[in-house]
Order: structure tokens, then sequence, then C-alpha cells
């Protein structure tokens, strides 16, 4: 066993299901989707990239990609909820709830793949 | 991925630092919006995600505008100290680190590996590979650069690589600090690139010759390797795989020995040739013939005696080891210290015509020659320098011959890349005889003066001299050799150039041609002469125009406005006379 690989896995996973519990619920109610989970999904998503960089192998850039992807879209789904929260007019309604989930699922989409990858090149690896 | 590995070799070293300092701005947010706050009208309330995050932004880059967006409690203020404290040890980890890698070794050494392959990678116009800087690089390297070629050199030495940028030169050479034996760095060094013109191996070491030649002939077959050889060994097994030139500095001066004795002028004219760009002719000179001593039995001791024999001379050794048994030549022998007066007396140099002082070392050489001066100051002496630094020394002392190994090999080298046609040339230079040689040399000297002329050569080929190919497949009149040399700006004068050679598919190339000679398409004439004579020739070559002037002496109009009036004025000329 790896320390190294344990704490890899470790970040990745906890990257996709931390945003995975953000998004699960449902995606109109901002009472599902508590901001903390949104926070610890963008530090963690931050971590795991951070860990994947260096790697110069051609999976470890897909990797790479993946992670970046995540990082825009949580991103993104940050700056649109800053905006509703302090720059508009309108309290944080189901249409702003909506666009904030929907981008944070793109980030588990993500996310996902860079699990299915990580489980793709375990199995690869004869020992 | 290989394009940026310094980059990821960088980045992972950060990883620690930059995980250290996501934690801290995680925990510092969390604990501010965590902690309960108070707004400006000191109702109870909670510090967002975004404005934790923009307090921290500044305060922990040391920047600090103050508490935004109220004043704080005294419970945000204590947890505030607490991140302060953390962040800053988290940024100066981080700068510790980034400092410390700009530090290290490895990674410097990675990043100057990346930017030289770079460099190589964009290198488009010819260039040459040079295995080993020393002082038969340096010296070809100028000559390289004279010649119009970019050069990538390869040495162990980092400190000679970092001479590279110092030499004054037209283009720098691209440098690399690596073993050449390691045939990555061969290809690094663009092996497979097209504009690759040749390899030159050229390092102090005969193995690691051998390893670039084996290298080159396996990985790019095309290319022409050039390799030093100093044992008969190494010649022998690069050879066996078809290396394109071989080059051993004691056997080529074995070889000119041999030629100074027998014909001086074909000597001169040879080692003025081959000269390095600059350099002058030599006074001739001419070994006696007699009673020889040679001081040192190594490989140049022997091919000096072998020279010798050929002459067949009395020849005395004299070494400090003593006389090998196996394939021992039937020469005297004096086993003894090298510089003192008793052995060289034992070795009859009072009745001697010559020495050559051909050990080793440099400062050894010198005492023997010096010593054998003062008891037979009559003394041809031939004087071995081994290193560059010795030339004070040895200008001091006036040597009749010095030779230089790196500089024989720089002039062997030379004479290969300047142009194929003066190889044939030299050829011819070697089997003629010594008044043939003494008319050229004179013939040349009238000509260009005692610098070693600029040799060129031109092919009548429709790419290389696409006006004067033309002419010959499509006039009737001839061109004669002479016309060739013919100036642009005024057809009666000459350039300052001689035709040495004129080549003709593969049938034996004639050697100082008669200027009345009538050439033909894909003929190849080896000129001498200066560089501004070159140039001037060259419009002729390529030029309709300056052609027509040259071999008619009709200033021919050039564009067709020109073309239709000097038809009109033709025409109008016509009418005039009828």
């Amino acid at each position: 066993m790896n320390l190294e690989k344990v704490v890899f896995g470790f970040f990745i996973l906890l990257a996709a299901t931390l945003n995975f519990g953000f998004v699960y619920g449902d995606p109109g109610d901002p009472e599902h989707h508590h901001v903390y989970e949104f926070f610890a999904a963008i530090v963690v998503n931050f971590i795991a990239t951070v860990l994947k960089v260096g790697e110069s192998t051609q999976i470890g850039a897909l990797h790479l990609a993946t992670s970046l992807v995540a990082i825009l879209q949580l991103c993104a789904a940050a700056i649109v909820w800053f905006w509703v929260a302090y720059e508009s007019q309108d309290a944080l309604g189901v249409r702003h709830t909506v666009a904030i989930v929907s981008l944070a699922a793109g980030a588990l989409l993500a996310n996902l793949i860079s699990v299915v990858m990580l489980i793709i090149e375990t199995t690869l690896q004869r020992r | 991925m290989t394009m940026s590995t310094p980059l990821f070799l960088f980045a992972r070293q950060l990883r620690a630092p930059l995980i250290v300092l996501i934690a801290v701005y995680a925990i510092g947010i969390l604990g501010l919006v965590l902690i309960p706050a108070r707004d400006s009208s000191g109702n109870a309330a909670s510090m967002s995600f975004f404005h934790a995050f923009y307090f921290l932004s500044y305060t922990a880059t040391t920047i600090g505008y103050g508490e935004l967006p109220n004043a704080f409690t005294d419970a945000q203020r204590l947890w505030v100290t607490v991140v302060i404290y953390m962040s800053v040890l988290g940024w100066a980890y981080l700068i510790a680190t980034l400092i410390s890698l700009l530090h290290d070794r490895a990674l410097t050494e990675a990043i100057k590996a990346e930017r030289v392959r770079r460099e190589v990678r964009r290198l488009h116009e010819p260039f040459f590979i040079v295995c080993g800087f020393g002082e038969t690089g340096t010296l070809i390297h100028h000559a390289i650069d004279h010649a119009g070629y970019r050069c990538v050199a390869v040495d162990v030495d980092p400190a000679r690589v970092v001479e590279i940028d110092l030499a004054h030169l037209k283009a720098t050479a691209i440098g690399i600090s690596a073993d050449v034996r390691n045939p990555g760095i061969l290809i690094d060094a663009g092996l497979k690139k097209p504009a690759c013109q040749g390899v030159l191996a050229l390092t102090n070491d005969d193995h690691a010759n051998l390893a670039v030649a084996l290298a080159v002939r396996l990985l790019n077959p095309a290319v022409p390797v050039l390799a030093r050889s100093q044992s008969p060994a190494t010649t022998a097994t690069m050879q066996a795989f078809g290396t394109d030139h071989i080059v051993n500095p004691f056997a080529t001066f074995g070889a000119y020995l041999s030629l100074a004795m027998q014909s001086p002028g074909s000597y001169r004219l040879l080692s003025w040739l081959t000269g390095l760009p600059g350099t002058t002719l030599d006074a001739e000179t001419c070994p006696p013939r007699g009673r020889w001593i040679v001081c040192g039995y190594g490989q140049f001791g022997r091919e000096v005696v072998d020279s010798l024999r050929r002459e067949v001379m009395p020849i005395c050794i004299v070494d400090a080891a003593p006389a090998p048994d196996a394939g021992w030549p039937t020469a005297e022998y004096v086993c003894g210290p090298v510089t003192d007066r008793g052995t060289l007396l034992s070795a009859g140099i009072a009745d001697a015509v010559g020495i050559v002082a051909g050990t080793g070392d440099d400062v050894t050489n010198l005492a023997i020659a010096i010593t054998a001066r003062t008891i037979n100051p009559r003394l041809y002496v031939i004087l071995r320098q081994r290193l560059r630094a010795s030339q004070p020394l040895t200008d001091a002392y006036d040597a009749d011959i010095v030779m230089v190994a790196s500089e024989i090999v720089a002039h062997e080298c030379i004479a290969v890349l300047r142009t194929p046609l003066l190889a044939r040339y030299l050829a011819v230079v070697r089997s003629r005889d010594d008044a043939w040689a003494d008319a050229v040399v004179a013939r040349l000297e009238g000509c260009l003066g005692t610098v070693t002329p600029e040799l060129w050569t031109v092919r009548l080929t429709d790419k290389e001299a696409p006006a004067i190919a033309t002419w010959l497949r499509t006039e009737a009149a001839k061109i004669r050799l002479s016309e060739l040399s013919r100036d642009p700006s005024d057809r009666d004068a000459t350039l300052d150039c001689v035709p040495l050679l004129v080549a003709r598919d593969q049938a034996d190339p004639l050697a100082m041609p008669d200027p009345a000679f009538e050439l033909a398409c894909d003929d190849a004439v080896l000129f001498a002469g200066t560089l501004a004579a070159r140039n001037a020739q060259a419009q002729t070559l390529v030029n309709i125009n300056v052609r027509d002037y040259v071999l008619s002496g009709r200033e021919v109009p050039g564009g067709h406005v020109w073309e239709w009036l000097a038809n009109r004025r033709d025409r109008r000329g016509l009418a005039v006379h009828t």
C-alpha cells in the first residue's frame, strides 16, 4: 500500500462525494443546497487539482484536465451565487438556485469522470 | 508530454506548500464564517463566505485594509490573530520552496536542457554537430562559422560550453554540456534533423569518438561522420562500419613529414590551402636527410619513426621506458631520462641532423629541444605541442616544425568540410612533384597574396549557376574557363580568383586547367580567391543580364520597358543606316 496513492484517491473521491452531496436534492429549492457543503467542495477540488499537477503521463494530464473543468464550473457557480446575494435586487429564488446547482452538476460530471479514470488506472495495474 | 518536463518537475515540488496554503485559507475562511459577528447597528450577524475570502486575501498577503465589512468582535479578532500567523507561515513556506527550487541544480539543469532542445528544434539553417569542444573543436567552430554554417556543440565539461558564448562569431553555437556517449544527446543535438550537415567526433577519448560514429551510423546513416582516432585499433573499427572520414592526427603528421621531406613545395601548398581562415603562407621548410633522434616512443613517436624509416634514414629512439619486445623495429634505442644531457649525447646528438621532441608533455618536450640545441645548434627541431596554453613558450623557442594535434585534426576537418572538390585537389597535390607545387604557390601568391585563400566550388547546374547552365544548353558560343573570372562591373578586368581544378563526371579531374578550357554543363570548378571575387562571380552565375554583359560585352537592359526601348533604338539606328 502506498500512502501517496491513498491520499490521491481520498481527495479525488472526496471531491466527487462533496460535489454530489451539494447537488443532491431538488434543484430549485435553496433549502436543499447548503453553502458550507459548496465551500467544502471547492476547497477539496482545489487540493485535488494541486495533487494532480506534476503527473507527466497521458492519464495524469487527463486527470488534471477534469479537475480544471470542475474548478471552472464551481467557480462559475460561486460567482452566480455571489451576484445573486450581493448585486441583484431579488432574493435567492428557484431560478438562481437552478443555475447554481446545474453548474455544480457539471462539476460533478467532471469529478465522476476523474473517479472512473482512477478506477480504470487501478485495475490496469497488475499489482 | 515531454515538452514541459521541467515545468512538471517544478509543479510537483510545489504540491506540499500549495496544499498547506489552501488548507490554511479554508480553515481561516470557515472560522470567520462560523464565528458570530455584529453588523453596523450592533445586531448579531455572520460573515459571508465572500467577505471572509476577501478579508483573508488581503490580510494573509499582509496588505491589510482593516476590518471589513464591519468592525470585528473580540472573538473574531482572536481567530484572525491565529489565521494571520498561519497564513504568513503558509506563504513563507511556499516562497522558501520556490527559492530553493530555483537554486536546485537538477532542476536548473533540466530547464537548461529543455531550452537547448527548443533551440535545436527551431534550428532550420544547415548546421554541424561538433562533439568535443576542446582546442580542435574551437578551431573548427571558427571555420564552420566562417563558412556560414551553424554549429551545435556537445562537451562533457560545462566550462567549455560556457566559453562558446564568449567566442566572437557571426552566429553563436548551441552548447550542450553532456556525455556524447549517450546517444539520446545526439538526437537532442539534432542528429535526425534534415538540416544536419554532418557530425564531427573530436573528443580526446577514442572510445567516445567511436561511440558517436557508431550512433550516427545507426540512427541517421545519411549524415556524414568525421571522427578523430588516435590508435590504429579504433581506426580499424571505425573503418569497419563505414565512418566517412577518420582523422588520426599522428598518422597525418607522419604523412606530412614524409611529404615535406620528399617535396617541400607540395607540403607548403597543402598546409596553406587547408589552413585555418586568416593564416598566412609559411616559408618553405625541408627536413634534412641524415641521422634523426626521436624522443618519446608513444603513438606519435611510432608514426614519426615509421615515416622516417620510409625515407630510409638512420634513427635513434630515446625513451624513458625500456624497449618494447614485440614488433620491435630495427633502430637504435637508448633508454634513459629524455631531458638528460648524457642520454642525448649517448644517442649521438652531436652528429645528428634533426630531433623530434615527441613525448606527451609540453614542458619535457621544450626541455629536450633546448638541451639538444645547446649541444648541437644546427639541429632541425620538430616539437610536439599538446596544449594551446603552451603556445607562448613554443613561439619563443622557434622550432622548425611545431606539431599540434588539435590543429592537424582541425585542418583535415576543414579541408573536408569546405568543399568536397578540395579533397580531390589535395590528392593531386600529393601526387605531383615539387616544381609543380612551387609554380602553383607562385601563381596563387602573385594573384591573391599570402593569406589562406577562400575556396569554393562552382557547379554549372541549373540549381547553382542557372544563367551559365542555360547559356551552355541553348547558345552556340562556348564559354571558356577564363570568362568566369571576369569582373561583372568591368569585363576587361579580372577578378582575384584562380581556378584550381575542373571535374567532369567521374573522370580524373583536371588540375590547374588552361584558361581556354571550354566548359560544359554540370562541370564543377574549384576556385581559390578572395571573398569579394566570390561574391562578384556569383552574379555572373545567377543573373542573366550580368552574364550577357560578361560573356558578350552587350549591356542588356533588364525589364520589358527597357527591352522595348532598346529594340526601338535598334530599329531607328537601322533606319538611319539604310
